[in-house]
């Protein structure tokens, strides 16, 4: 259900680090919660957030949720693709990233918690 | 006084059908409700293009009847309730000596000297405590709370009529709009009215609890082939706000005005009184300051219930109602603006998190369905 190849806030964000650039995307859980989404404020490109950070928000026909930057780094990319097709976060969850960011301190890990422990928080 | 005990949610008598389509239950109004089953877009969907089957036997239902009891129901409903026949309905307004929204409610006349308001969930207990002592006095009337005696099933869309009619002999077609008749739908004794909160043709069909579930078993599945789903609050709310229909509790409450939230035509002027007429009579000759408005967001945002908005520099008041409707594909909203600034094309903004994002107003409703 949750890959195990990134980790996860208890925010319900994912996070895949790559070397010292990460994507940012949500859970299947949170999408499960949000419902059809149909919106999402993205940051702009250049814009730095410490770890814990609001970067952004997402929204779905009945409620608003804020994004958290589960690590520290400035945005490389927005997938602007989601400013059209916001509801592809519903149908991908973990395949769909929000933002990419080059991190500040790749071994700043403290805070994250691995798939299984994920799962568990949600179940 | 000391707080009330926070009371167990009450249940309807579908509550264990909803739990087994998988419904997603929330509270409202006091009520465990399901917010959505399959998704707020794919059911709204199937209530513009098909159908949707919605409980709603949360609402309240109060009686009034006796000798006099047009005139208890004249004194504290806004519109004129003489000008119904038996067999048809009116939505009105519970009003306070101000003018301004107890609840609204729609009154059915049962018979000459019977009648049936069917009121928000949430004011049940309000209300009916307004009616019982707005009426006391007025003779022989009186108002006993029978929502317990009540499920109310809503099928509403383009295809409810052939859906519903294919389960029983009365001829739906005959009944007009805002009009009732009696008969069985599926071998179940039912109160048929052709009425409804979101903007579609449809039926709201009252029965005994008792038999509900056997009603709603049954639409669903003579339904599900012409494309009925069940619907949830959350479509309901979508679907009511695309039609400008007004939300009690939020775009109209006890600090807004029946003519300010632009219902005058649910004012039966002519009556000698009623409850807040005064109050409505000098408002409609001095104008109102501030008017209910429709408006879709000109930048990229969502509008939502409370966000403050803003003409100009000055903060004018907050949205009533506001969401991205799944239908037309757009951030609409209501709210209060003043008069000046309240004609279509005006622009004001809404404070989304502590960005002012441009709106314009637009005329209402938003979406008129098409006629046949």
């Amino acid at each position: 259900m949750y890959p195990s190849d990134r980790q996860y806030t208890t925010e319900h964000e994912w996070i895949s680090v790559s070397g010292t650039t990460a994507r940012v995307g949500i859970t299947d859980y949170a999408q499960q919660q949000l419902g059809d989404v149909v919106f999402v404020e993205l940051p702009d490109v250049g814009q730095t957030f410490d770890q814990g950070a609001q970067f952004g928000s997402i929204e779905s026909v009945k409620a608003v949720s804020d994004l958290y930057c589960p690590m520290a780094g400035a945005v490389v990319e927005v997938n602007t693709t989601l400013v059209d097709r916001p509801e592809t976060v519903n149908a991908d969850p973990h395949g769909v990233w929000i933002i990419a960011i080059e991190l500040t301190s790749p071994d700043q890990t403290a805070g994250l918690i691995d798939a299984a422990a994920y799962a568990e928080l949600v179940s | 006084m000391t707080d009330a005990p926070v009371a167990a949610p009450l249940k309807t008598p579908l509550h264990g059908r909803h739990v087994a389509l998988g419904a997603k239950m929330v509270s409202f109004g006091g009520w465990e409700m399901p917010l959505q089953y399959s998704g707020i877009t794919e059911e709204h969907l199937a209530v513009r293009r098909a159908a949707g089957l919605f409980d709603v036997s949360h609402m309240g239902e109060i009686e009034v009847a006796g000798a006099d009891a047009l005139a208890a129901v004249q004194r504290i409903s806004t519109n004129d309730a003489a000008r119904l026949e038996v067999g048809q309905a009116q939505y009105s307004a519970l009003a306070t000596p101000e003018g301004t929204f107890v609840d609204d409610l729609l009154v059915y006349r049962l018979g000459d000297e019977h009648f049936l308001l069917v009121v928000n969930a949430a004011t049940i207990a309000k209300d009916f405590a307004w009616i019982r002592d707005g009426i006391q006095g007025v003779g022989d009337a009186v108002a006993v709370n029978t929502s317990s005696r009540y499920a109310l099933i809503a099928v509403q869309g383009p295809r409810a009529l052939e859906i519903v009619q294919s389960l029983t002999e009365v001829d739906l077609a005959s009944i007009g709009y805002y009009r009732f008749a009696t008969g069985e739908v599926a071998n179940v004794r039912s109160t048929i009215s052709r009425t409804g909160y979101t903007g579609e043709d449809g039926f709201e069909i009252f029965v005994a609890p008792q038999v509900a579930e056997r009603l709603w078993g049954a639409l669903l599945s003579v339904g599900a082939p012409a494309g009925l789903r069940p619907a949830g609050l959350g479509a309901r709310d979508t679907l009511r706000l695309e039609a400008a229909m007004r939300l009690s509790g939020q775009d109209i409450d006890e600090t807004t005005s029946v003519l300010e939230a632009g219902l005058g035509w649910i004012v039966g002027w002519e009556k000698p009184e009623f409850v807040g007429r005064a109050a409505l009579v000098r408002q409609r000759a001095a104008g109102v300051t501030r008017q209910l408005v429709g408006f879709e967001m000109v930048e990229r945002g969502i509008a939502r219930h409370g966000y403050p908005v803003y003409v100009g520099e000055d903060r004018v008041g907050v949205v009533t109602s506001g969401t991205r409707t799944p239908f037309l594909e757009k951030a609409i909203g209501l709210t209060y603006l003043p008069r000046a600034a309240s004609a279509p094309g005006a622009e004001c903004a809404i404070e989304i998190r502590g960005r002012r994002v441009r709106a314009r107003v637009v005329p209402l409703p938003f979406y008129k369905r098409p006629r046949g």
